[in-house]
C-alpha cells in the first residue's frame, strides 16, 4: 500500500514537472515548484481515495450477483459455522449470511468494518464441502473481514483508478497543451543547467508512461498478499489447515471440469479462488495466488495452526521468493499452536443430505410448498399449482396439497378445533385420518396431513410441544 | 541560536517522542486487556447456550429410549452442577463432566436408529455439536487473547510500561477432564 502511494506521489510529482515545463522557459527551480504541487495533488488524491473507500457499496454488489440473505433457520450448518468462527475470531457478533444460486462453487465477503460485514457462499459450495471443508472457507472470509482487507483494497483499487487516470489524461492532454510553446531554447540561457531541465523532463515523461502499469502490478501483488494472510488467519482459527486445503482442492477441481458458471467478472478479486484461475491467465496479472502453492502451503505445516507455523510453511514451499511481511509481523507475537483432530461425523450419508439441504434451500426461495409423504419423500409443489392433490411419484399415495392461508381461512381460524391442556402439555386428537387443520395456544394453525407418521409435533411460533392423539 | 537552546530543544524533542510511544503502548496494553475480558465473558455465553440446549435434547431422547434413565439422569445432574459452579478451576471440571455425560449420551443414541432418523434429534444434534464447537471456539480465542496478551507485556519495551501500571499476566482457561489427565496404559497380555 506504501508503494503504491509513493508511485502515486511521484507521478504527481512528474504530472507537476511537465506540466511547467511544457509552459515554455523551464527553469530547474519552477520544475521543483510544479513537482511540489504534483505531489500535493496527489496527497489530496489519496485522502480522497481514503474516503470514498468509507462509502458503503456492500448492497449493491449483493444485489448484482443475485445473493439471498438467510436466517438461522434456512440452512442451520451453514449458519452455525459462520458464527463459530466469528467467535473464534473474536469477532463482536456475527456477519450477515447470504446464499447465491451458482452452478460454480465459491464464496466472498464484504464490508467496510467487522461490525457491518457480509459473506455469500454459493449452492454448489454447499452441496460440495464437508462441515471441516466449509468451516475452512468460511474462516478465511472472516480472515478477509477481520484484517480489514476490503477496506484496503476497495482504497487500493480507488489508488490505482486515480493513477490511471491521471496518467491517462496527462498522456492525451499534454501534447496538445504544449503545442505552440517554445521549448528548452530560451531557459538554457536564463539559468543555466538546460540540459538538466531536459533531463528531468526526460524521467518525468518516462514515470507517467509507466505508472500505470507498476501501479497495477503493485495492486495485484497486494490481492495476492491478502490471500496468504487470511489463508493464515483461517488456519489458526479453524485450528485445522487439511479442511481449507481440501476445500480449495474441491473447489478448483470444479473449476476445471465445469464452465465457471455466471460469476460477475466485476467483483473477482473478491472470491476465495480466482474463478478465472483455470483460463491460465499470466500469475502476475491474477489477483490470486495459484491455488496450488497455497494448498502446498497449508498442507506444509506439519501439526501447527499459528501464523508462526505458517511462516515456517511458507519458507519450506515457496521458499526466499515469497515475502510476506504482514503474516512476519503477526508471527512476531505468536507462539506454535497445534491442530486439532478431524471432525469424527463421517456419516457415508453425509454428501447425499448436503445436496438435499442445499436443494431444499433454494427451492423454499422459490416458492415451493415441501409436503412430506408417508413413504418418506418430500414432495415439493410449485408455486403456480392450483392442484389439490398430488400424487407421490415415488409410492402412488395421494396427498393433499396444504393450501396457503386465504382470507377465509383467517377468519375460520377461531372455529378451528383447538388443543386441550393437561399438566402443562398440550394434546391435540384427531378427528380424522385425513388432512386436519388445529390451533395452538399461541394463535398458529397447524397443519396435519393424511400420512402424518409422528405421534407428536412442535408448534412453528412457539415452540412448543404438542402430543397428537390418533383418530380411534 | 545558541549552542544551549539547539541542545535543550532535541531534548525536548527526544523526550516527546517517548512520551509519545508511552502512551500509544499503555493504551495497546489496555486495549489488549479489554479483548481477554471480552473473551471471558464470551466463554460464559456459550457455556450458557449449552445449558439451555440439554433439557431439550433429554427430552426428545426420553420419547425413544425410555430404558436409559441412567445415562439421562446423570446428564441432567451434571447439567445442575455446571450451572450451580462458579469460579474457573469449579467450572472447568464442571463442564469436563458435563461434556463426558454428553459423550455417553450420544454412544447410546446410536442403538436407537429411529431415533437417530427423527428430524427434530437431528437438528438438536446438530445444535449440540454446533454448540460444543462453540464453546471450544469461544476458550481458544480467549486463549489467543490471553497469548497475545501475555506475550505483548513480556517484550522488553512494552514491558517497562506494563510493570510501572500493573499489567498483570492472564490466566488460560483450561477445562479439564480428570480421566485425560491418567496417562492410558497398555498391556499386551
Amino acid at each position: 500500500m506504501l508503494a503504491m502511494g509513493v508511485v502515486l506521489l511521484s507521478l504527481g510529482a512528474s504530472i507537476g514537472i511537465l506540466a511547467v515545463s511544457w509552459r515554455g522557459e523551464p527553469t530547474i527551480d519552477d520544475q521543483l515548484v510544479g513537482a511540489f504541487f504534483g505531489v500535493l495533488v496527489g496527497i489530496a488524491t489519496w485522502i480522497g481515495s481514503w474516503i470514498y473507500s468509507a462509502v458503503d457499496g456492500d448492497r449493491a454488489i449483493l444485489r448484482s450477483v443475485g445473493a439471498r440473505e438467510i436466517e438461522k433457520k434456512d440452512h442451520p450448518r451453514l449458519w452455525n459455522v459462520v458464527e463459530e468462527m466469528s467467535i473464534a475470531a473474536g469477532m463482536n457478533g456475527m456477519p450477515r449470511v447470504y446464499i447465491i444460486d451458482d452452478s460454480a462453487p465459491n464464496a466472498f465477503a464484504v464490508g467496510r468494518t467487522p461490525e457491518k460485514s457480509s459473506v455469500a457462499f454459493t449452492s454448489t459450495l454447499l452441496r460440495t464441502l464437508t462441515r471441516d471443508e466449509l468451516q475452512g472457507v468460511a474462516a478465511h472470509e472472516i480472515g478477509h473481514i477481520v484484517n480489514e482487507d476490503i477496506r484496503f483494497m476497495t482504497q487500493a483499487a480507488v489508488l490505482v483508478g486515480g493513477v490511471e487516470l491521471l496518467s491517462r489524461f496527462f498522456i492525451r492532454v499534454g501534447p496538445f497543451a504544449a503545442r505552440g510553446r517554445r521549448f528548452s531554447g530560451g531557459g538554457a540561457k536564463k539559468n543555466g543547467g538546460g540540459g538538466g531541465v531536459a533531463i528531468l523532463m526526460a524521467i518525468a515523461f518516462v514515470v507517467a508512461l509507466l505508472s500505470p502499469i507498476v501501479i497495477r502490478m503493485l495492486y495485484y501483488a497486494c490481492s495476492r498478499t491478502r490471500e496468504y494472510l487470511a489463508d493464515a488467519s483461517a488456519a489458526q482459527f479453524t485450528r485445522y489447515p487439511e479442511g481449507l486445503a481440501s476445500a480449495l482442492e474441491k473447489i478448483v477441481a470444479h473449476q476445471r471440469t465445469s464452465n465457471g458458471g455466471e460469476l460477475n467478472g466485476a467483483v473477482v478479486p473478491l472470491y476465495i479462488v480466482n474463478p478465472l484461475e483455470a483460463t491460465k491467465l499470466a500469475a502476475y496479472s491474477s489477483t490470486h495466488p495459484p491455488t496450488d502453492s497455497r494448498v502446498r502451503i497449508l498442507r506444509a505445516m506439519g501439526g501447527g495452526a499459528s501464523f508462526v507455523d505458517y511462516e515456517a510453511a511458507v519458507k519450506k514451499v515457496e521458499g526466499d521468493r515469497l515475502r510476506l511481511p504482514a503474516l512476519e509481523l503477526a508471527a512476531r507475537t505468536g507462539e506454535r499452536l497445534n491442530t486439532r483432530a478431524a471432525d469424527p461425523n463421517q456419516d457415508p450419508f453425509e454428501a447425499v443430505k448436503r445436496a438435499r439441504a442445499a436443494i431444499d434451500l433454494i427451492d423454499s426461495f422459490a416458492g415451493f410448498t415441501p409436503i412430506l409423504c408417508l413413504c418418506g419423500l418430500r414432495v415439493k409443489t410449485p408455486p403456480e399449482s392450483t392442484a389439490s392433490h398430488v400424487g407421490c411419484p415415488r409410492c402412488g399415495r395421494v396427498l393433499d396439497v396444504p393450501k396457503p392461508e386465504t382470507e377465509q381461512q383467517k377468519v375460520r381460524q377461531s372455529s378451528l378445533p383447538s388443543t386441550s391442556d393437561t399438566d402443562g402439555q398440550q394434546h391435540y386428537t384427531r378427528a380424522t385420518d385425513d388432512w386436519e387443520a388445529f390451533s395452538c395456544n399461541c394463535g398458529q394453525t397447524i397443519q396435519l396431513g393424511a400420512g402424518y407418521p409422528l405421534d407428536y409435533t412442535i408448534c412453528a411460533k412457539c415452540d412448543r410441544r404438542i402430543e397428537i392423539t390418533p383418530a380411534s | 541560536m545558541s549552542v544551549l537552546l539547539i541542545f535543550f530543544l532535541a531534548f525536548a524533542a527526544v523526550v516527546a517522542v517517548v512520551v509519545f510511544w508511552a502512551i500509544g503502548a499503555y493504551n495497546g496494553l489496555v486495549a489488549l486487556r479489554q479483548i481477554v475480558r471480552n473473551g471471558w465473558a464470551q466463554i460464559d455465553v456459550q457455556l450458557k447456550r449449552r445449558h439451555d440446549l440439554i433439557p431439550n435434547l433429554v427430552e426428545t431422547v426420553k420419547g425413544y429410549a425410555t430404558h436409559e434413565q441412567e445415562t439421562l439422569e446423570k446428564v441432567v445432574q451434571a447439567r445442575g452442577a455446571a450451572v450451580n459452579a462458579s469460579g474457573p478451576a469449579a467450572q472447568g471440571k464442571a463442564e469436563g463432566a458435563l461434556g463426558q455425560a454428553l459423550g455417553k449420551l450420544m454412544l447410546l443414541v446410536e442403538q436407537y436408529p429411529d431415533l437417530k432418523a427423527n428430524q427434530n434429534f437431528l437438528a438438536l444434534q446438530e445444535e449440540l455439536t454446533s454448540t460444543e464447537n462453540k464453546v471450544g471456539y469461544a476458550r481458544q480465542a480467549y486463549n489467543d487473547s490471553v497469548m497475545a496478551y501475555n506475550t505483548t507485556i513480556a517484550t522488553v519495551p512494552t514491558s517497562l510500561i506494563a510493570n510501572t501500571f500493573g499489567f498483570g499476566v492472564e490466566e488460560y482457561f483450561e477445562i479439564t477432564i480428570a480421566a485425560e489427565r491418567e496417562a492410558p496404559k497398555v498391556s499386551f497380555n
